[in-house]
């Protein structure tokens, strides 16, 4: 079905205003844009410093640095502030600047929503921070939010439910946005399976994030009624079932794995094919293939629970369905390998982040499938072999997948190359921090040390040693990227239109850099 | 270039890691063996695809760079090669699937001949339940729940009476026989793992969870909570101690029925005046603790930590240490306390003695102690007061000379250190977070400025 915009307003041929009201009161989805992706860059050192203590703690065995509450909290914050306030908002932020430029839009369709999506956001995050100068200190019962244990969180408790809502309530409007925005304002000709593949992604992920973060608010309403108005959902004393939240929690919480990882999919799926110098392998089937995902990841959540005494039936399911998302997921990296057999290959920066992508996202995925077999679970769930799976799933998967979109459209947004030495350094000391992290945890985790501990048994400290001198690297290396962003919009050789010259699709036809706006007049897509 | 070098380098390293390093499994010890197998097999079939496929990326890193002049060949699809590789992805999947649906049923299906013990858990310790004579473990509930019963058997219940209890972090388990692990938690979600046996299960309140393994291998094995359980879930650790039969059956017999503990003497304080004569040489007529004798305030100390460390310095739990000096005084001493019956009597007598402050001889930074204090609350109270559903005894008001004593002894391995002293193994875990001498210092001089409200106390203030 061929849209035709009926975007018939008057522009008046303005640029953006003076001064920071240019960024309070913007509707444009490029600053809208770039204000998700600076807001998602401070929150990854936000979170990153969090996970420097937690590392720095875990360097030896013993209590050095920080108490053992604290370091809960610290846990707790990092995840939450990685996932709500970092890779979700930097996605949001790709999907803001490149979604309406890909289908050729003049802007996203109903701006002044884009503009408060992204402004409750700053809102939501320092609310959540703040939870950590509270009396009894930040929530510290996991990301998870499990009860019972996460009533007994200090006066946080509340305050860390309100900031999920409006976390929520943002990502929410963002991805009506988005959905409005491909499904209306698409150029005449662009069909839907025309889409470029992160424009499919984004699509797709939109409708996760409206199908479950209601559920999730739902959920931490009724943690907030247990703890506070006297409701006993998840209480075993009045009647509920602790076992209930967790099916709530996982209900969201498996699909929102897709949120995080589908957009990185839809970004490699962009950066293979034009630094191969050839159109991607399979469009078709990897559309498919994002649909099937999305779809199986409704019905797998409970793998997260194999411990927790499921009847049967359900644990037979839960592990029939999880070994399934195997298939659409193997159709993905063998499309991305395909496409560079007989390609013409090169190797900027963005190419060389979805190639560890590739390589490294397939070892998470492979962990993933050793923890879907329900009696191998018994071995690993919650040990740090997980911590280890899903780090290779979210670091060199999602945030990898971030680094490479950055790199690629970075002379898009700027008009200026980035400093490829300096790129291909950053990339280098990534791709061996972020290994020399979370590789070792594989092994700890088959020795049995659990998560979430500041302490652990004298037989690890190793492993854990060298864990932590990974984290540090990368999270130090990370600040190289910081600079050679600023660098780029500083200054440096001018980028053409096309920049890459294997590079296609509508985005690549208007200047480098994009002008304030674009496409006003739609393009023809044959 | 570099690239290709690096993928090829990063397979073969990790060939190679896989078959020359030691670094593995913890060795087996019990029956599932099976669940080994399983996770082999994932091994070896999603190793051959990563060699495959990574390998198959050098190879187009490497042959199809870009040189001027090179087109890129134009295959967008292949839907034979697409259906090819779902079918091998499939087959891929089948192959590691088939294996662990058999080993899962294997594990859903407990042994007939198995015998059922129960681990229970709590922040952050672990007590156990075996059956006893008859076999069959009494019905609990929360109501039936005190001091005199942690357990929660139902006293009318004719299989709770013979129930052995264990009140420690320590299980023994015979040799080859199948056991059916009960698990229940008192309060949040923990979770029982031994990783030598491999199977693991959650503990959720209001639920009877349940695993079942036959230990293999005698030897002393970590219990750990793998479910974050609040502050300190690291410090949950138990023992299994896998046991010949005989071995089980003598460690087994050394344990109290719960008929046992319910007839056990209750103190008599007049019994216990007389039994006190010797205590108060050192710890003082009013137990109001000696600090050039080093002995400590005792009135106002709960029952329930006096007795225990009382049996801890009987059983050489405790005062055991050559450099502990003043707990081998006191293990010696214990000695004129010839049973339990006598024991409880002495505590009943100092639980009639009045409780006045010990004077403070510590000082330092109490703001400072304060924060570091928040630890400590979480088992202590922020009243100082002790909490007896995690086994902690009263600071507040209590000798402190003697408190900052004790922390050091905990730091120093000098107490908490014997294996069979579960609390006390914790709390030298978290005495470990006061990172030197000024640190205790400046939490004991916070602990002086908590009011004392006793119940004893506030009795006095109404009178």
């Amino acid at each position: 079905m061929s849209a035709t915009t009926t975007h018939d307003e008057h522009h008046d041929d303005h640029g953006p205003a003076k001064g920071i009201m240019r960024w309070i009161t913007t509707t444009n989805h490029k600053d809208i844009g770039t204000l998700y992706l600076v807001f998602a860059l401070a929150m990854l050192f936000v979170g990153g410093a969090m996970s420097l203590v937690i590392r720095a703690e875990l360097f030896q065995p013993g209590l050095q640095f920080v108490n053992p509450d604290f370091f809960n909290q610290m846990t707790t914050m990092h995840a939450l502030i990685m996932v709500f306030g970092m890779i979700m908002p930097a996605f949001v932020g790709f999907a803001n600047w490149m979604v309406p430029m890909m289908i050729g839009a003049p802007d996203m369709a109903l701006p002044r929503l884009n503009n408060w999506s992204f402004w409750i956001l700053p809102f939501a995050g320092t609310l959540l921070l703040s939870t950590l100068f509270m009396d009894g200190g930040g929530p510290a019962s996991g990301w998870t939010l499990y009860p019972p244990l996460v009533l007994q969180t200090g006066n946080a408790l509340p305050f860390a439910i309100f900031s999920v809502h409006l976390l929520g309530v943002s990502s929410i409007m963002g991805s009506i946005n988005i959905i409005v925005t491909i499904m209306n304002m698409r150029a005449p000709g662009m069909t839907l399976l025309k889409m470029p593949l992160f424009v499919w992604t984004w699509l797709i992920t939109a409708y996760l994030l409206i199908a479950v973060m209601p559920v999730l608010a739902g959920g931490v309403t009724m943690l907030l009624t247990d703890g506070f108005f006297g409701t006993s959902f998840f209480q075993a004393a009045g009647g509920g079932d602790p076992v209930l939240f967790q099916h709530i929690f996982w209900f969201f919480g498996h699909p929102e794995v897709y949120i995080i990882i589908l957009p990185a999919f839809g970004i490699i799926s962009q950066v293979i094919p034009t630094f191969s110098r050839k159109p991607l392998f399979g469009h078709d089937s990897m559309v498919y293939a994002t649909a099937s995902i999305a779809f199986l990841s409704f019905i797998v959540w409970a793998h997260h629970m194999f411990t927790v005494g499921m009847p049967l039936a359900g644990q037979l399911f839960f592990m029939l369905s999880t070994m399934l998302i195997a298939i659409p997921t193997g159709v993905k990296v063998f499309n991305w390998t395909a496409t560079m057999w007989r390609g013409s290959l090169s190797f900027e920066t963005p190419m060389l982040f979805a190639l560890a992508f590739l390589f490294l996202f397939t070892i998470g995925g492979f962990s993933g499938l050793m923890v879907a077999i329900a009696p191998a679970d018994f071995q690993y769930h919650d040990s740090y072999f997980v911590v280890a799976h899903f780090h290779y799933v979210l670091v060199p998967g999602a945030l990898f997948g971030a680094i490479a979109g950055a790199y690629y459209w970075l002379p898009k947004w700027t008009g200026h190359m980035y400093n490829e030495t300096l790129g291909k350094v950053h990339f280098w000391l990534s791709a061996i921090f972020v290994n020399l992290t979370f590789f070792p945890q594989h092994f700890v985790g088959l020795a049995g040390m659990p998560r979430r501990i500041p302490d652990y048994a004298t037989q690890f400290a190793d492993f854990n040693a060298i864990s932590s001198v990974g984290a540090f690297g990368f999270g130090f290396s990370q600040l190289l990227l910081v600079y050679v962003v600023i660098q780029c919009v500083r200054g440096g050789e001018k980028a053409s239109a096309q920049v890459w010259d294997g590079a296609e699709g509508l985005e690549w036809t208007v200047p480098s850099p994009a002008p304030y706006h674009t496409f006003e007049e739609p393009p023809l897509v044959r | 270039m570099a690239i290709a070098i690096a993928v090829i380098l990063l397979v073969i390293g990790s060939l190679l890691f896989h078959f020359l390093s030691p670094w593995y499994f913890t060795p087996l010890a019990s029956n599932w063996d099976t669940i080994d197998l399983t996770v082999d097999i994932t091994f070896w079939v999603t190793g051959v695809v990563f060699v495959l496929v990574n390998l198959f990326l050098a190879y187009c890193v490497i042959r199809y760079r870009h040189k001027k002049g090179l087109k890129a060949d134009y295959e967008p699809e292949n839907k034979k090669l697409e259906w090819w590789l779902t079918g091998i992805t499939t087959v891929g999947v089948v192959a590691m699937l088939a294996p662990g649906l058999v080993v899962w049923a294997d594990f859903v299906t407990v042994p007939e001949d198995a015998d059922e013990f129960e681990a229970v858990g709590q922040q952050w310790n672990w007590t156990f339940r075996f059956p006893g004579e008859d076999g069959v473990l009494g019905t609990t509930a929360v109501r039936f729940m005190s001091t005199e019963n942690p357990f929660g058997i139902d006293p009318d219940d004719e299989n709770g009476q013979d129930d052995v209890l264990i009140f420690d972090n320590e299980v023994h388990l015979p040799i080859n026989r199948p056991v059916k692990a009960l698990l229940r938690s008192k309060d949040v979600l923990h979770d029982f793992a031994v990783p030598q046996f491999r199977v693991k299960m959650d503990l959720v309140p209001g639920l009877v969870t349940y695993q079942w393994f036959t230990p293999t291998r005698t030897g002393n094995f970590d219990l750990l909570c793998e479910e974050l359980c609040g502050l300190a879930h690291h410090t949950m650790r138990g023992n299994v101690v896998v046991d010949e039969q005989a071995d089980f059956e003598t460690w087994l017999a050394g344990h109290p029925t719960f008929a046992d503990t319910q007839a056990e003497p209750a103190g008599d304080a007049t019994v216990g005046q007389a039994l006190y004569a010797p205590c108060a040489a050192c710890h003082g007529m009013q137990g109001e603790g000696n600090p050039a004798l080093n002995a400590p305030k005792l009135s106002g100390q709960e029952d329930w930590y006096l007795k225990r460390q009382l049996h801890n310095y009987k059983k050489g739990r405790r005062g055991a240490d050559p450099a502990d000096t003043n707990g081998m005084q006191m293990a010696a001493m214990v000695n004129t306390l010839p049973d339990t019956a006598a024991l409880n009597s002495v505590v009943a007598y100092i639980q009639t003695l009045p409780d006045e402050p010990a004077p403070t001889t510590i000082t330092g930074d109490a703001e400072r102690g304060k924060d570091l204090y928040t630890t400590c609350a979480a088992c202590h109270g922020r009243d100082g007061m002790g909490i007896w559903s995690v086994s902690a005894p009263r600071q507040a008001g209590m000798s402190d000379w003697y408190l900052a004593n004790q922390l050091r002894n905990f730091k120093a391995g000098i107490r908490g250190a014997h294996p069979q002293d579960g609390f006390g193994e914790q709390m030298a875990s978290m005495a470990m977070m006061l990172l030197n001498d000024q640190a205790i210092d400046d939490v004991v001089a916070y602990i002086n400025t908590l009011p004392v409200t006793s119940p004893q106390q506030v009795a006095n203030l109404e009178q």
